[in-house]
């Protein structure tokens, strides 16, 4: 019987990175994926006659450069185009307007308040410049810091030596940054409401922290610190929807000889005297590997495909104890028409940009209060994007789809399982609060599909359909991700390694965990790294 | 003809104590200036109606035992009391206690469970300890000695051992609410152990990155964490304070409100020369300590038009609203709490962590809750002074109530507050209604006027990892020194902050006798 030098499982975009890369070095990989389909959540989906969604992730923006050179992807299909104008909607209509050039943008802003308008410069410069540290160390393996090995020593020094290039001031600065609240540190910025609403958002996108719940600030920064054509902070569509990329990366992979097999569900991972061996399908089929590589998240990768007595003692709570919480939903919706928006100026840019229902402070603030208590915000905060304004090729000619990201929805009802007409209503919270801003705007839904929690976990595997595999708080980043010991990609068993999001740097459509796993694989194989350093250094 | 002075220190809270009989005995000329008649700031027990006394802080539960032998407060009458129990209340009366390190009325697992956690708390606060009483350098640039301290530091935590280290840098950000539920089963037993860590700042149960710090700071006292109230209440300790500062020669004066630091502009830059009292008399001293909070001292005592500009912005986004509430109440004789005999114990009201969850939620958007979680005691059994002869006062903690109230303070709201505490307490101790002579609330904004604390904070800035160590107040006068030169902090808006510890007062001294 066969015998792979690697299986890989599950393909969604870091484990068809990580395969790649093996495959690049020589070795003999295999993908096995629970769906009929690759990509996990970045996929692109034909769910209503001519209309693709890419029906969970919709935007991307972390993945990393020097990865999609190094795989050329663009030889492999991926186009990325990045999108401009995103409207914010508050409560009353009132709408901010991000413009695509400063000009318009600043006295767009000055309109509003000359005070933010001046503000908004030296925030981005802050953020900027908080970003590119991040950015240093996402294609580098965390340091273990009670370890003595010089490897180890020499990242922490690395880290430090970042650190301190900072300057004094700016350290205490970062310090803040890392820590605080978004709404509590945007404080310090801006006066005008929609404003701090529109820059907080991304604090709380993907996580169960509320926008004044410190450590909201990092996750803000963990969306801005990408780019698109080095454009940092920028976001872009993917040509054809997020399964492009993970299209792009299997072609990489495939290229290189790596074989993927779909409609494969792992059981459990094969475990012979403390060391990974391979893995049982459902169907009881057994696979042979010398090395096993889960990209599921960690929760499930314990408590789910692994037989606890294989585990050594203390694993299997830390993975119970793993925070990966459910607070996002998605509705992906087909028009037959381009909608209209009140109080947006008609101009190409800017009504067919990202909206987001935003608010204020206090709404998202409130939404998350909702999910606290195990239901849903009757005024959720939703951001949106018509990718069909940018690419032909998702939506029949003339006609859109629309992906509608929420925030918050829980895993879990205070009243009970999620049902489908608890799904449904869901959703119909959402499209009643797009109609508001959008008169006309339920005429034009020939389709649409609701993805709670429940589904996502359902449908992709992403425990309580969490879409970071894993909160990105400070006790689950760097040397504690997933667990504290446990940072750099070797898992407890010998010859088992995890290459999903619930490592470092963690959530995102970054391709960084795959790269990173596969670089810690070949060393432990002795083999030449192909696995290329970032390349964001001296920008 | 103005006096002359070593060192003038403003505001005699328990830090500015500590600071002047530092000084003092090191032979310093000190005076020591209060605005209020009583000495003591937030720990001051006054009168709140006739025969019935209180103070804002009500238990003692990390007062540095160094600062006590360093200062002889024994012998100046200071004695620390027995440890009390805390108790968590149930409506059933099945409450939840913590006596000297064991916990009972809970589960035998939760029992083994607790018994792990606090060994391992208490070796993590043991590590931490030593660094409340030592000024931490800042980042960047350092001298030897400097880089010495952070040496130790990183030491002192490789020194638990790999697994405690990791488990340490894992949980120190962690909510308080991951923390319990990874520990404990029982909801009161969280909910309580979640209280030190969050009481007197902006955090929830949900809230990341600073509740463990604050746990651990409350756990580096002689007790452990456990609280005390001292013989002969808060005042044992205030009075201890001053027998010791005025018997090795320093002034105080009390009714003496400051109004300006006074700032001497030269060629050679500028200097704290003296200071101002509200009614115009003047004092001048080689330095001015202010044991005050950073922002009265820097916008109002100093004045903006003596700091840099990007200074001043740091002092002004100090996040230091209040977010605790004082309720006192005159009692004809001792509330009857159900299933306690005698309630001479620390209580805490709080059923469990979405209780205290909940409540902060009223909170953020300018709302005291309905349902307030409080901390409870009646100092009257263990200081008789405080109330007549047979009568008693009940002493409460409100958490969330905040500084700013959607629509200010008005009569109306105050006395709805008032009113849905004494509710709550009256499920816990029936027919308490009954026995109330006279009610005192002191919302945060009462005790910013009453006790001139900015945002009536507890720790005269919250108590976060941006605003904590070489980063407390704002980093340039972090280490008690300030941009001014011969103006030095002395306060809970220091390193190592808030509670009744002296940390503070103690470091100034030091770094001024340096």
């Amino acid at each position: 019987m066969k015998k792979y030098d690697a299986i890989i499982i599950g393909a969604g975009h870091n484990g068809l990175t990580n395969a790649a890369y093996l495959a690049r070095a020589g070795l003999d990989v295999l993908v096995v994926e629970k769906n009929d389909y690759i990509g996990g959540a970045a996929a692109s989906r034909q769910l209503h006659n001519g209309f693709w969604y890419s029906n969970c992730s919709y935007v991307c923006s972390m993945m990393r450069q020097a990865i999609h050179r190094d795989l050329d992807l663009t030889k492999h299909g991926l186009v990325l185009v990045p999108y401009l104008g995103t409207v914010g909607f508050a409560d009353n209509g009132d709408t901010l307007i991000s413009y695509h050039s400063e000009g318009p943008e600043y006295n767009h802003l000055r309109a509003r308040s000359p005070h933010d308008a001046d503000a908004m410069f030296r925030f981005q410069t802050d953020l900027a410049r908080y970003a590119q540290l991040i950015r240093k160390t996402l294609l580098r393996t965390p340091p273990d810091p009670t370890s003595f090995r010089p490897r180890d020593i020499k990242e922490l020094i690395f880290l430090a030596r970042e650190f301190g290039t900072l300057g004094q001031k700016e350290i205490y600065e970062y310090i803040r940054f890392f820590t605080m609240s978004a709404a509590e540190f945007l404080e310090d910025y801006f006066e005008d409401d929609l404003i701090k609403a529109a820059m907080a958002s991304p604090g709380i996108i993907g996580t169960a922290l509320g926008v004044y719940s410190p450590g909201s600030a990092y996750i803000l920064l963990h969306h801005v610190m990408g780019d698109v054509d080095g454009n940092i902070g920028a976001w872009g569509l993917a040509r054809g929807g997020m399964g492009a990329i993970s299209k792009a990366i299997a072609g990489a992979l495939q290229e290189a000889g790596g074989e993927i097999m779909t409609e494969a569900p792992v059981k459990q991972i094969l475990v012979t005297n403390g060391k990974a061996v391979g893995v049982i399908l459902e169907n009881d089929e057994e696979l042979h590997a010398n090395i096993v590589v889960s990209n599921l998240d960690a929760k499930r990768t314990f408590t789910k495909v692994m037989d606890k007595k294989d585990l050594p003692p203390g694993i299997y709570d830390k993975a119970k104890n793993f925070k990966i919480r459910g607070s996002s939903g998605k509705v992906n919706i087909a028009l037959s028409g381009l909608p209209k928006f009140t109080n947006v100026p008609d101009n190409r840019y800017i009504n067919r940009g990202g909206q987001a229902f935003l608010g204020s402070l206090e709404t998202m603030e409130r939404a998350y209060d909702c999910w606290k208590r195990g239901t849903w915000s009757e005024d959720p905060f939703v951001e949106s994007v018509i990718p069909s304004a940018w690419d032909p090729t998702v939506a029949p000619p003339g006609q859109h789809w629309m992906s509608n990201f929420i925030q918050y929805c829980p895993a879990e009802l205070a009243d009970g399982p999620w049902t489908p007409e608890k799904r449904d209503a869901f959703g119909q919270t959402v499209i009643d609060k797009i109609e508001r801003y959008s008169p006309g705007f339920k005429k034009l839904i020939l389709h649409a599909e609701i993805r709670t929690p429940h589904e996502i976990e359902n449908e992709v595997g992403l425990t309580e359909g969490n879409i970071f595999q894993g909160e990105l708080t400070i006790d689950q980043l760097l040397f504690n991700r997933p667990f504290p010991g446990y940072a750099q990609y070797r898992m407890p068993i010998k010859n088992m390694y995890m290459c999903g999001s619930s490592t470092h740097p963690g959530g995102g459509v970054s391709s960084a965990c795959g790269a990173n796993a596969a670089r810690e694989i070949l060393k432990d194989l002795r083999r030449k790294n192909t696995v290329p350093e970032d390349d964001c250094y001296d920008e | 003809m103005t006096k002359q002075y070593d060192t003038i220190i403003i505001g005699a809270g328990h830090n500015g104590l500590v600071c002047a009989a530092y000084l003092a005995k090191k032979g310093q000329k000190v005076l020591l200036l209060e605005a209020a008649d009583t000495l003591g700031g937030l720990a001051s027990t006054r009168e709140f109606h006739p025969g019935f006394k209180a103070s804002v802080a009500h238990t003692i539960n990390q007062f540095s035992s160094k600062i006590v032998g360093d200062l002889n407060l024994a012998a100046y009458g200071f004695k620390s009391g027995k440890p009390m129990q805390s108790v968590g209340l149930s409506e059933d009366g099945q409450h939840v206690s913590i006596a000297n390190g064991k916990v009972t009325g809970v589960g035998q697992s939760d029992i083994d469970a607790f018994a792990r956690y606090t060994k391992m708390m208490q070796r993590y606060a043991k590590a931490m300890a030593g660094f409340s009483l030592q000024t931490i350098p800042p980042i960047g640039n350092n001298s030897f000695s400097e880089v010495l301290t952070f040496a130790k530091m990183g030491l002192k935590i490789r020194g638990l051992g790999r697994e405690d280290m990791r488990e340490l840098l894992r949980i120190i950000s962690l909510p308080a609410r991951d923390l319990m539920d990874e520990n404990f089963d029982n909801p009161i037993l969280k909910a309580m152990l979640s209280w030190d860590g969050l009481i007197g700042s902006k955090m929830a149960p949900r809230s990341p990155n600073n509740t463990v710090l604050m746990m651990l700071f409350r756990m580096i006292g002689e007790h452990r964490g456990a609280h005390a109230l001292p013989v002969g209440g808060m005042d044992g300790l205030i009075n201890a304070l001053s027998n010791a500062l005025t018997s090795s020669g320093a002034e105080i004066r009390t009714s003496a409100p400051v109004g300006q630091v006074l700032v001497n502009r030269s060629k050679n830059g500028l200097s704290a020369v003296g200071v101002i009292l509200q009614n115009g008399e003047e004092f001048k001293a080689q330095r001015i300590v202010s044991a005050v909070d950073p922002k009265q001292t820097f916008l109002d005592l100093v004045g903006v038009d003596n700091l840099e500009i990007e200074f001043t912005n740091r002092i002004n986004r100090l996040r230091s609203d209040g977010y605790v509430a004082k309720l006192h109440l005159a009692l004809d004789g001792l509330p009857d709490f159900n299933g306690i005999n005698i309630p001479n114990e620390r209580m805490i009201i709080a059923p469990e962590m979405d209780a205290i969850e909940f409540a902060f939620d009223d909170a953020k958007y300018g709302e005291a809750s309905s349902e307030p979680v409080m901390e409870v005691m009646l100092p009257s059994l263990r200081d008789q002074s405080l109330a007549p002869e047979g009568k008693h006062v009940l002493s409460a903690h409100i958490m969330y109530v905040p500084y700013n109230r959607k629509g200010g303070w008005t009569k109306k709201a105050k006395d709805q507050l008032a009113k849905n505490a004494i509710k709550t307490l009256s499920q816990y101790a029936p027919g308490i209604e009954k026995q109330i002579a006279h009610a005192e609330l002191l919302t945060p904004a009462d005790i910013a006027e009453s006790h001139l604390v900015t945002g009536g904070h507890w720790h005269h800035g919250e108590f976060a990892l941006d605003q904590m160590m070489m980063m407390r107040p704002t980093y340039e006068a972090a280490q008690y020194k300030t941009p001014i030169p011969g103006l030095y902090l002395a306060s809970a808006g220091c390193h190592p902050g808030g509670g009744i510890m002296g940390g503070p007062g103690h470091n100034a001294a030091h770094e001024i006798l340096k």
